[in-house]
């Protein structure tokens, strides 16, 4: 209780202090950067933050367009949607002056095509998309998405699948050996039927609970995030996450610098802060994904810089990014989606 | 001075009627002011939306367009090069929801009715404390009491555990994500809609009606069909639209016990807006046609309320 009472106390003085300096409204996703993180931002700069959160791109996004744009400095979306709001026009730039700690960016994150020359977007945290087994329910082989699409016996009926189109369609065509934004007639048709087929033998589509049915035991497999199968085994499921020899989906989410953010200036300092490699260091210990920061290698837990989830296995195929398709291919994509959940 | 009671009985009705003419625009101005703002402009906007052509990821361009209805209604198949026939696609989705609420509505009125009726019959002092004891778990927020009976009906959780226990089942019982559990959700969310209006027309019921319809051989059966039922029938219909109209619409109980492998009224319309989809015009389309099926049954039950008035 005491402590309770000092800490609120502390925290108290922390804001009173820090609305001096003024305030930072951030947009982030549910469960994605560490308290501890955010206190010592504000003990550094004396900036106020405050976070509002989304469950995925999309939702992001629909929000921003229905008028949220200009309440917020920044928000952190997937690198497809970097290119997305990019097009909008929801993005601010900065210069490479206003970013002391640019250079920090590892080599491989600096020139991405969702945003050429990092004019907008600093690395927040990479992974992989592909799916866990619970290893005290099947023994077999994991190599396959077959596990997901066709799966043995022992896991029909116990399989979660993300509630999420875009992950959904682009593992099924990894499976299928099918391009992404392919406008192909007998590929959508065989994705199309794939996916149905698949589909009896799922439990259930869920994004924001995937680690959760994992670790409870209501699915027995799922398509998961590495990061997210890593906390799972580190609540002590007994699961196993794959690197399926079809590929899998990379993704990288970024911090952007949002068009008519009200507090530009503090939302630069705070980008800068994250690329400092301790503070890049302490999402990923919390996270358990990868940083797109050089030098976090000394301030990771020795368990997240060695965890199965971030390090492939030697050959593993390698994994693709979401591709943007364009407006008549997108409807192809989605009257698959809505045919699969209809 | 002759007759004053005769002329200031009307007088003074004329009066108060002044008085309420010229303050009239004052006195309506809030009510006005809330059916405004938070009922008639919002579906203006959604009616609007719905003729607009839709941008891709979410947002409209101000052009208008039946693309959204069309999309509803019309298949041309995948590619779009078909001939047009009727899609059964939302169709199926209405008609899943429509079948789910009004098993949930059953449901309800099968557990509320006496349950109100146990209430209502209890002594004045202590009915409080029943429909006291009948809201406190409505204290929580619907998400949270969702989602603790996912914990609580799931293959490893306390109920199976239970029944395991018992000796009652040998296998535990498959609840999570089935039907079953998407209806006991909707039940749980729904039922103080159900027990709280038939309560209030129960409450109000004269028992000694029940006695006369005794004292005329009337059998407890053709009491409850031919007495109580007419009188207590506006509760009822209250109760079931109550109930009905949310879960025709609810996604919670779908989504976090059903698994979500299928679009519910509810899901289809957030996948428009929060979700991939991106389609507004579309989805404030279904919006459009959910609200209208709600409309009608509404104006129905205010026909035949008003019809039983008349009788």
């Amino acid at each position: 209780m005491n402590r309770l009472i000092s800490t609120t106390s502390a925290l108290c003085l922390m804001a009173g202090a820090a609305s001096a300096e003024g305030t930072l409204s951030v947009y982030h996703w549910f469960e994605y950067i560490p308290q501890e993180l955010v206190d010592k931002f504000t003990a550094e700069t004396g900036i106020t933050v405050t976070i509002d959160t989304y469950d995925s791109n999309e939702s992001m996004l629909a929000s921003l367009k229905a008028g949220k744009l200009g309440q917020y400095d920044v928000a952190v979306p997937a690198d497809f949607m970097v290119e997305i709001m990019a097009e909008t026009g929801m993005l601010d730039t900065f210069t490479a002056e206003e970013m002391p700690n640019l250079p920090n960016i590892a080599p491989q994150w600096l020139d991405v095509p969702f945003d050429p020359g990092r004019k907008s977007s600093i690395p927040y945290q990479w992974g992989s998309t592909s799916f866990a087994v619970n290893r005290g329910v099947y023994t077999g082989d994991i190599s396959s998405l077959g596990i997901i699409f066709d799966p043995p016996e022992e896991l029909r009926g116990k399989i979660n699948v993300l509630d999420s189109q875009n992950e959904v369609l682009i593992l099924g065509s990894l499976y299928l050996g099918v391009p992404q934004c392919s406008t192909d007639r007998t590929q959508l048709k065989a994705l199309s039927d794939m996916l149905v087929a698949a589909k009896q033998h799922w439990a259930s589509f869920g994004s924001d609970t995937a680690k959760d049915v994992m670790v409870s035991g209501d699915a027995a497999a799922g398509m998961i995030y590495n990061g997210f199968s890593a906390k799972a085994r580190a609540e002590g499921a007994n699961v196993e996450y794959s690197y399926p020899k079809e590929g899998h989906v990379l993704w990288m989410d970024n911090v952007v610098l949002l068009k008519d953010a009200p507090n530009r200036a503090n939302a630069i300092t705070f980008m800068n802060f994250l690329l400092e490699p301790e503070n890049a260091a302490a999402v990923t210990n919390y996270a358990a994904y990868t940083s797109g920061v050089s030098g976090v290698e000394p301030f990771l837990d020795e368990a997240i810089r060695t965890s199965p989830e971030n390090n492939p296995p030697a050959g593993a195929a390698p994994g693709v990014f979401a591709q943007v398709c364009d407006e008549d291919t997108q409807k192809l994509y989605d009257a698959i989606w809505i045919n699969l959940k209809k | 001075m002759a007759a004053p009671t005769p002329t200031t009985a009307p007088d003074s009705g004329a009066s108060s009627d002044a008085t309420y003419r010229s303050a009239r625009v004052p006195l309506l101005l809030p009510t006005w002011l809330v059916i405004g703002f938070f009922l008639i402009l919002p579906v203006a906007l959604m009616a609007v939306y719905s003729f607009l052509t839709k941008e891709m990821r979410g947002g409209v361009i101000w052009e208008f367009s039946l693309a959204a209805y069309d999309q509803f209604f019309i298949n041309r198949g995948l590619f779009g090069d078909e001939p047009a026939s009727l899609e059964w696609t939302y169709i199926s989705v209405f008609g899943r929801s429509i079948a789910q609420a009004a098993t949930a509505t059953t449901l309800c009125l099968l557990i509320g009715f006496p349950t109100a009726w146990f209430i209502a019959t209890r002594a004045p002092a202590t009915r409080g404390v029943w429909l006291f004891l009948i809201t406190v778990p409505y204290w929580v927020n619907l998400l949270i009491r969702t989602v603790s009976l996912r914990f609580l009906i799931r293959e490893n959780g306390p109920l199976n555990d239970a029944l395991l226990g018992s000796g009652l089942i040998a296998e535990p019982l498959a609840l999570i994500n089935t039907n079953f559990a998407v209806q006991l959700g909707l039940f749980y969310s729904y039922l103080p809609f159900m027990v709280l209006p038939i309560y209030a027309a129960v409450e109000r019921y004269n028992f000694t009606l029940s006695e006369a319809a005794a004292d005329l051989y009337a059998s407890r059966w053709v009491t409850l069909r031919d007495i109580v039922l007419p009188i207590v029938k506006p509760g009822i219909i209250a109760g079931c639209l109550l109930v009905f109209i949310p879960s025709l619409g609810a996604f919670l109980a779908p989504n976090l016990l059903g698994g979500a492998k299928n679009f519910m009224i509810g899901s289809l319309i957030e996948e428009q807006f929060k979700r991939s989809l991106g389609n507004w015009p579309f989805g404030a389309a279904v919006s459009m046609i959910l609200m209208s099926l709600v409309l009608v049954l509404l104006l129905l039950y205010a026909r035949s309320m008003a019809r039983a008035e008349a009788r």
